[in-house]
């Protein structure tokens, strides 16, 4: 058995951690949000003005969820993992940096044109070496990503991994992570899709945009 | 010279998103990379694509790139020895 020991969820201008609200910026759009509660948060991580809003979104995720929680207590690096998903990958980045292409394409918003680059700052962050893999879904498929996480505790292939859907579009914005582990701490769940389920609640809409 | 610094100080910090620091926060003499404001590769080529886009100078040998990069105050030279006459 599996548990899921912590979780956060960052959407409708709001972050909370295991159910309770961290911070709150009901009038700001995604830009403004994302930098405002890094500024509330007290985060000193000057390359997070560098990232584009996904890998701001899944950077100021990370950090809620494991504020308090000492990964390598938890295990070596090469055992901690991290298995995202979203929607959109990066495609708000790729027509920024074609905006830019028109005249200067730009460096620094060409090296956030994939999904996966959210995963390596999480990982720099942290210093996460283990398995780490992003899926595009049209939904945050629970019971997959459940399952492909359960069996990377299963087989050894990691101690511990964080979880979840990381997703950005203009000014949709959703992430919602969990981290799993053999560990059954005081407050731990299972790692069960049901519970995540409902941990998650109903999807965001955002990707219901009629123009997509 | 110091007004040319000046700009340049603002544009570097608006052309790579360091809005942690202020045009003050920057030393003329600052080395750029590594030890000093602690820049990347990425940021380099911002710069190139900078000294384009507002001085309308292109760096036509990449190995000049160490010398004219070093702080804002090479950068501040080589513009002014490269840019076009008005």
């Amino acid at each position: 058995m599996h548990y899921l020991n912590n979780w956060c969820h960052i959407r409708h201008q709001k972050i909370t951690k295991n159910g309770q609200t961290i911070f709150e910026d009901e009038q700001a759009d995604t830009g403004t949000f994302l930098l405002n509660a890094y500024k509330q948060l007290a985060i000193d991580y000057p390359k997070f003005y560098k990232m584009d809003n996904l890998c701001k979104l899944a950077f100021l995720a990370a950090e809620t969820l494991l504020d308090g929680t000492s990964l390598p207590a938890l295990a070596p690096a090469e055992d901690l993992g991290i298995v995202l998903a979203n929607h959109y990958s990066s495609l708000d980045t790729d027509i920024h940096y074609l905006e830019t292409a028109q005249s200067f394409p730009s460096p620094s918003l060409f090296v956030y044109t994939l999904a996966n680059v959210m995963v390596g700052e999480v990982c720099i962050r942290h210093k996460l070496k283990g398995e780490n893999t992003v899926f595009i879904f049209d939904n945050y498929e629970i019971p997959f990503l459940c399952g492909y996480i359960d069996d990377l505790l299963a087989i050894n292939a990691a101690s511990a991994v964080i979880g979840g859907w990381v997703d950005v579009m203009e000014n949709h914005y959703e992430a919602f992570l969990y981290l799993a582990s053999h560990l059954n701490t005081e407050n731990s769940l299972f790692h069960d899709h049901k519970i995540i389920e409902t941990l998650y609640g109903k999807p965001d809409t955002g990707f219901e945009n009629p123009d997509h | 010279m110091e007004n040319l610094i000046q700009d340049l100080k603002i544009q570097i910090i608006d052309q790579l998103n360091l809005q942690d620091l202020t045009p003050q926060d920057i030393g003329d003499d600052q080395p750029l990379f590594v030890e000093g404001l602690g820049l990347d590769s990425i940021d380099a080529l911002e710069l190139i694509v900078l000294l384009q886009q507002h001085y309308d100078i292109k760096v036509a040998n990449p190995e000049d790139g160490p010398k004219i990069f070093h702080s804002v105050k090479t950068m501040a030279e080589y513009i002014t020895a490269h840019k076009k006459a008005a």
